[in-house]
């Protein structure tokens, strides 16, 4: 039991959280962080979507790793995420079918995240299967992270609720204040990424260019 | 003068490193700066230096818009005015008591935008400068007094204060500042604007000040009452033939939206008052001639193919290219925001197809998308993305036909 949570293994899991950011650091998977934002509750399945998948891909991955002919091995790893994606797709329609409606496409198009196709490559094709599954959890929760920093401030200025409830007191908006139109539109999500990448970076030394 | 310069010397100990106020050390080297040319000569290299620096030439900016800026104080208050229906017949003549009631009702409500624009702005700026320990940019003191004049006299405090914060930030200073901006700040704080709080920088109710004001003006609006731009009468109007009308009802003529006294964004509506501004910077030759005659081509010609051949149905398509140049913030962007040295083309040659696609471009938007009545902020911001590209192609052209020069006269 020691070692499968030794050092080794927890920084697996625990540096995508900050130093090695699939998001803020890497810069991969941007385009359904700018997309499923605009609201907290698609950010927060959005995330948990990619999480399982990343996980389990991984998983499955690093099990069949020495007998995949490496020629072909971008289609066997597209062939299993894609398999785990339509999965996770029914199961939203099923279970939770308000939620799929706002994400729409972005849970089909999971599939084509940079995240999966590079820690598949990355990690999964040259680790035991334990292992994998913690990069998947790391790197998936690193990617929830961010998506659910940036709703936040995307939901609670753009329609000054959260999950849907109204936080901002009615007292406020008669005395003046307007919601922030420019917050629910994506330029906004790629700036508050911006801000968070610059917020980052300022605090984490090592991340800084000389 | 002479006393002036002692004071400064005097005080000057404190602010230096060590002293009681060096944490003020930025600030007071920004007004040092701004009130005698700085002796400081470069140590390194050949310089050619102007006696004209970047202090004086933005001065010379904000003289130049001090026209426009007086005369939208007068509308506003003339707007208003005109709107409660308390207008007398000799509201122009600066001996009555009226034509005051109106220009303090236009400063009580411009002035304010003025303040929180230029203390925000600074604010940062000073903020800014004293952090990465450099000299304060002195590019605000421009985009300060343009943020107030291109937005609507409606428009709450919070929300300029707000814009003029992200503007100066993510347009100016995250690019390294002034300078070094990609896009116009002041038209950054109004896109900002226009898209995060949309029905109070467009529509029929924010261009005219309707409420009393510090116990100035006030009074019921006449029944014929509508706030709408002339630019926004004509995007929801259809058919060819359309009349303008004024805030009370009554015919707009050309004449009118010349002067200005037409409601609109507080310093955009005057021509004479924006010309006057364009006299001294093209005199003092701060602005370019080329990009500001090349917008009006563009706009113009654009305009005429429009009335030409655009559509029956579409009554923007007919309106007179002369109505189209006059209105709006055609004129105000033409003279101050396109000729910004900094964010337009630079070489002479782009500066003519730089100012002319902003033109066409403004004349474009307003046309074709009912939901944009006004395309030159949208036309310009556009420009300036391009306006790296268009100095590109123009400096490797020169290059090539130097190149081949050479090598022709090589070979011979």
């Amino acid at each position: 039991m020691k070692s499968l949570f030794s050092a080794k293994n927890k920084e697996v899991i625990v540096g995508p959280l900050s130093l090695n950011n699939p998001i803020t650091v890497q810069v991969l998977g941007i385009c359904s962080a700018l997309a499923v934002t605009a609201k907290l509750e698609p950010a927060i399945v959005m995330g948990m979507s990619v999480t399982i998948i990343v996980a389990i891909s991984n998983v499955i991955i690093s099990l069949l790793r020495n007998t995949i002919p490496t020629r072909i091995r971008i289609i066997v790893q597209l062939v299993v995420v894609a398999t785990l994606v339509t999965v996770v797709s029914q199961f939203l329609k099923a279970f939770a079918y308000d939620v799929s409606v706002q994400l729409s496409v972005y849970v089909g198009l999971i599939i084509t995240n940079c995240i999966l196709m590079g820690r598949l490559e990355a990690f999964a094709m040259s680790n035991r299967p334990w292992e994998s599954f913690l990069d998947g959890l790391g790197n998936g929760f690193g990617y929830a992270l961010i998506l659910v920093i940036v709703a936040f401030f995307r939901e609670l200025l753009g329609s000054g609720s959260l999950l849907g409830f109204h936080v901002i007191p009615a007292s406020v908006y008669e005395s003046g204040y307007v919601n922030n139109g420019l917050m629910v539109m994506p330029p906004m999500a790629l700036i508050i990424l911006a801000i968070i990448i610059w917020a980052h970076r300022t605090k984490v030394k090592q991340l800084q260019d000389n | 003068m002479k006393a002036l310069r002692k004071l400064v010397d005097k005080i000057k100990p404190n602010f230096q490193e060590g002293g009681k106020l060096s944490m003020f050390h930025s600030v007071f080297d920004g007004f040092e700066t701004f009130l005698f040319v700085p002796s400081k000569t470069s140590t390194s290299g050949t310089h050619i230096h102007d006696a004209v620096d970047s202090k004086r030439m933005m001065s010379m900016v904000v003289i130049a818009l001090v026209p426009a800026l007086l005369f939208g104080m007068f509308n506003v208050g003339y707007q208003h005015f005109l709107a409660t229906g308390q207008l007398v017949a000799t509201y122009w003549n600066p001996q009555t008591a009226q034509f005051w009631n109106i220009f303090l009702y236009g400063v009580a409500l411009v002035l304010p935008k003025v303040i929180v624009s230029y203390v925000v702005g600074l604010g940062i700026e000073f903020t800014v400068a004293q952090w990465k320990k450099e000299e304060i940019h002195e590019g605000f003191l421009v985009s300060g007094i343009l943020i107030p004049l291109i937005v609507p006299v409606d428009l709450p405090l919070w929300m300029l204060a707000v814009a003029t914060a992200f503007s100066v930030i993510f347009a100016k200073e995250v690019f390294g500042g002034t300078g070094m901006n990609i896009f116009n700040v002041a038209l950054v704080a109004r896109a900002f604007l226009f898209f995060a709080y949309p029905t109070k920088m467009s529509g029929d109710e924010v261009w005219v000040g309707t409420n009393e004001v510090f116990g100035l003006g006030g009074g019921q609006l006449v029944d014929s009452f509508s706030g709408a731009t002339p630019l926004g009468q004509t995007a929801v109007a259809t058919g060819k033939e359309f009349v303008i009308h004024n805030v009370a009802g009554a015919t707009t003529s050309w004449w009118d939206m010349f002067v200005g006294l037409i409601p609109g964004s507080i310093g955009e509506t005057s021509v004479i008052a924006i010309a006057l501004g364009a006299i001294l910077l093209l005199v003092t030759r701060v602005a370019s001639w080329k990009t500001m005659l090349s917008v009006f081509l563009g706009g113009a010609i654009t305009a005429f193919l429009f009335n030409t051949f655009g559509a029956e149905s579409n009554t923007m398509a007919h309106l007179p290219w002369y109505y189209h140049l006059v209105l709006g913030g055609f004129c105000f962007g033409a003279v101050f925001m396109a000729t910004d040295p900094v964010t337009s083309a630079r070489t002479e040659k782009g500066k003519w197809i730089f100012g002319f696609l902003i033109g066409a471009m403004a004349i474009v938007i307003r046309v074709l998308n009912p939901g944009y009545p006004e395309g030159m902020m949208l036309a310009i911001l556009l420009m300036n993305i391009f306006a790296p590209l268009i100095d590109y192609f123009f400096v490797q052209a020169n290059i090539s036909k130097r190149l081949k020069r050479t090598t022709k006269s090589i070979n011979a």
